[in-house]
């Protein structure tokens, strides 16, 4: 991953030093070896905390909504489940894309060290692949995990490829992993209904209403949120009732459906370690079947199947039913 | 001192509960946080850090102040106070150092004229255990607040190892509640927890935070802090969402609301979070109308406002909960080391 990061620091450099670009978008150095966070270097002696590793799960798009309104050109690091959001949000005119120079960069998939430290491991000071595991040094010695034990959440089913870039810095080819992201899906679709609901009541209630998911949900670019909004007669900082401690998420996910990428991010945040991710992969499941098979944010055109109509639409009936015409 | 086995310990939270409600870390849906006991439910002590601090045992997330019925032209209002009163007494257990401090911060608020007889009704009734750390991680910073974690306050404190629980009480409060118990207890530990403590005094002289400096956070560098050009860059991937300020100990925001239901209205309360876009929203408008600004009012708050009003007490005791929980990594130490140090000139 040194490598990596060292020419992707060569080109941070370049372009900023040639002034093809204001601003560079990646990732910074934090207190610790995984902790990253996202940010914005404007000069070449910023560029001194610059970091790419293992940890720098975050998605960068969303926070190209106001940047690309920025003066000046800015290239950003995108890793492939990142290139999706970046064209969904290009497609709903949220990004201005000729503002934008994506430079598509290597991904393994990231690791989340909450999972790391779930094992029982702390003081972490590094982590890096080996084959199929992952070696991670501790103040106390080295650890060997499964790295299917500590990746991110939305990184175990990944196979996504890149969407869009303007250059590359891929150094390592992927392999292409043999899983299927609606497993989980599946299983809650085998439960009986209230299975299904003892499930999501159990998970749910966990919820503080911090937000988090939402405000990192890249799908989720609306200038203002109805909950946020006083005027709107349903803003809302708590869930006062059980009813709405169950609705907030579904309604959340109602409102991304067929925009969704799948990137994953709002299980990644969630203080509470809801799996948020499996509502919307539901409705992904349910788009596949009813309209046809359907990847959000895999062109910056084109119709999406939930807002355009065609004779031959499944009716809301069949839906309900859980049916395919 | 005296001690239990810890396989005995359920004994004695069902001993407790017989009178008393009892509320602990207790994991649910694969989180631990504060939660009544029951039987059969999951007690993790050994939890070092809960989601949620047990903050909401005297501040809920939303709680109801009152209702409202109308009838033509009258209007009565119904306190649901009394409710609260007739709620038994309840022992909060295993609360750590860090966030035992909290609470102190938190009755200067609540408890300080006007006095929130909401809280002091819930802090009255309330016997605190508290429960010595002997595993800090890297993210816990207590000790730059002079708080000692192996050896907290509250009506009780003890400490918990491999075999045992060692108890000791120190309030009127907690002799009341160590006689309720008596019987499972028996005497000694005094070794076992002074080992514990050195061990872990150990540990904590070591922790990657122990020695933050915090000396600019005085009252007289208030404006110097607060036009500090460094808060555009610390803030700037904050997504305002309140994962902070919920899992915080000493945050203390609310909001109230007045919410209309079938049989009137009920007028409640919530956490809020200066984090949110709406926080500061008057008739007027908005004094605050960037995150940078929201941002830099949450630190400015924990590390310059709150102690210049309580006698050099901060509002940050420490726990570390915001390091591990920020989605994209910001916290207050990356804020006290950017400027906590920082020269004047």
């Amino acid at each position: 991953m040194k490598e990596v990061e060292t020419k992707m620091l060569e080109r941070a450099k370049e372009l900023l030093e040639s002034g093809e670009v204001a601003r560079v978008v990646g990732w910074k150095k934090g207190e610790f070896c995984y902790d990253p966070s996202p940010a914005t270097f404007e000069s070449v002696e910023e560029l001194k905390d610059f970091t790419y590793d293992w940890f720098c799960g975050a998605n960068l798009s969303k926070y190209l909504i106001q940047i690309s309104k920025k003066e000046g050109k800015t290239a950003v690091f995108l890793k492939p489940c990142d290139t999706y959001s970046f064209n969904q949000l290009v497609k709903e005119h949220r990004i201005k894309r000729e503002n934008i120079h994506v430079i598509a960069v290597e991904c393994r998939g990231k690791f989340d060290i909450e999972k790391i430290k779930a094992k029982g491991i702390s003081f972490v000071t590094g982590a890096q692949l080996d084959g199929t595991q992952v070696k991670v040094s501790t103040l106390y010695g080295e650890e060997t995990l499964e790295k299917s034990d500590v990746v991110l959440t939305k990184c175990a089913t990944c196979n996504k490829d890149y969407q869009v870039q303007d250059e590359a810095i891929i150094l390592h080819e992927r392999t292409k992993k043999d899983v299927d992201r609606f497993a989980e899906v599946a299983k809650l679709e085998a439960m009986t209904e209230e299975e299904r609901f003892a499930f999501w009541r159990e998970q749910l209630s966990k919820c503080i209403r911090c937000n988090a998911c939402r405000n990192v949900c890249p799908a989720c670019s609306c200038v203002k949120c109805v909950f946020d909004n006083p005027a709107s007669e349903i803003s809302a900082k708590v869930n006062s009732d059980k009813f709405e401690e169950q609705l907030f998420h579904i309604i959340r996910a109602f409102h991304v459906a067929g925009r969704c990428t799948d990137c994953g991010e709002c299980s990644r945040v969630c203080p509470q370690h809801i799996p948020l991710h499996l509502l919307n992969r539901k409705f992904i499941k349910d788009i596949d079947n009813f309209y046809g098979e359907y990847q959000a944010g895999e062109t910056a055109e084109g119709k999406t199947p939930l807002t355009s109509y065609t004779e031959g639409d499944t009716e809301p009936n069949d839906v309900f039913k859980g049916e395919a015409k | 001192m005296k001690k239990i086995a810890k396989a005995k310990l359920n004994e004695l939270y069902a001993k407790i509960s017989e009178s008393m409600g009892l509320f602990l870390p207790i994991k649910r849906a694969g989180e631990v946080n504060y939660a009544v006991w029951g039987e059969g439910k999951e007690v993790s002590l050994e939890t070092l850090k809960t989601v949620k601090s047990p903050k909401n045992a005297f501040f809920p997330d939303s709680e109801n102040l009152m209702k409202f019925k109308t009838e033509g032209k009258n209007i009565e209002i119904i306190d649901v106070r009394k409710d609260y009163k007739e709620e038994k007494p309840f022992v909060l257990f295993g609360v750590k150092a860090c966030d035992y401090k909290a609470i102190e911060v938190l009755d200067r608020v609540f408890l300080a004229d006007p006095v929130d007889s909401y809280y002091q009704a819930r802090r009255e009734a309330t016997t605190i255990v508290t429960l010595a750390c002997s595993k800090p991680e890297e993210s816990c910073f207590c000790k730059v607040f002079g708080i000692d974690a192996t050896a907290p306050c509250g009506d009780v404190t003890t400490w918990l190892d491999e075999n045992y629980l060692y108890w000791q009480a120190n309030t009127e409060k907690g002799e009341a509640l160590t006689a309720l118990v008596a019987d499972l207890l028996e005497e000694g530990g005094e070794e076992s927890v002074a080992t514990q403590q050195e061990a872990t005094k150990a540990i904590l002289e070591k922790l990657p935070f122990s020695a933050l400096d915090l000396s600019r956070f005085k009252p007289e560098n208030l404006n110097d802090l607060f036009n500090d050009p460094a808060w555009e860059e610390m803030s700037e991937a904050c997504l305002g969402c309140g994962t902070c300020t919920f899992v915080c100990p000493t945050c203390q925001c609310f909001d109230i609301r007045d919410f209309k239901t079938s049989e009137g209205v009920l007028r409640y309360r919530c956490w809020d979070s200066c984090m949110y876009s709406d926080f500061t929203l008057m008739a007027h408008g908005n004094s605050r109308t960037t995150q940078m600004q929201r941002f830099r009012q949450r630190f400015m708050h924990k590390l310059v406002y709150y102690p210049s009003q309580n006698d050099g007490l901060y509002s940050c005791v420490g726990c570390g909960r915001c390091v591990n929980k920020c989605p994209q990594h910001l916290n207050i130490v990356k804020v006290i080391k950017t400027l906590g140090g920082k020269n004047d000139d």
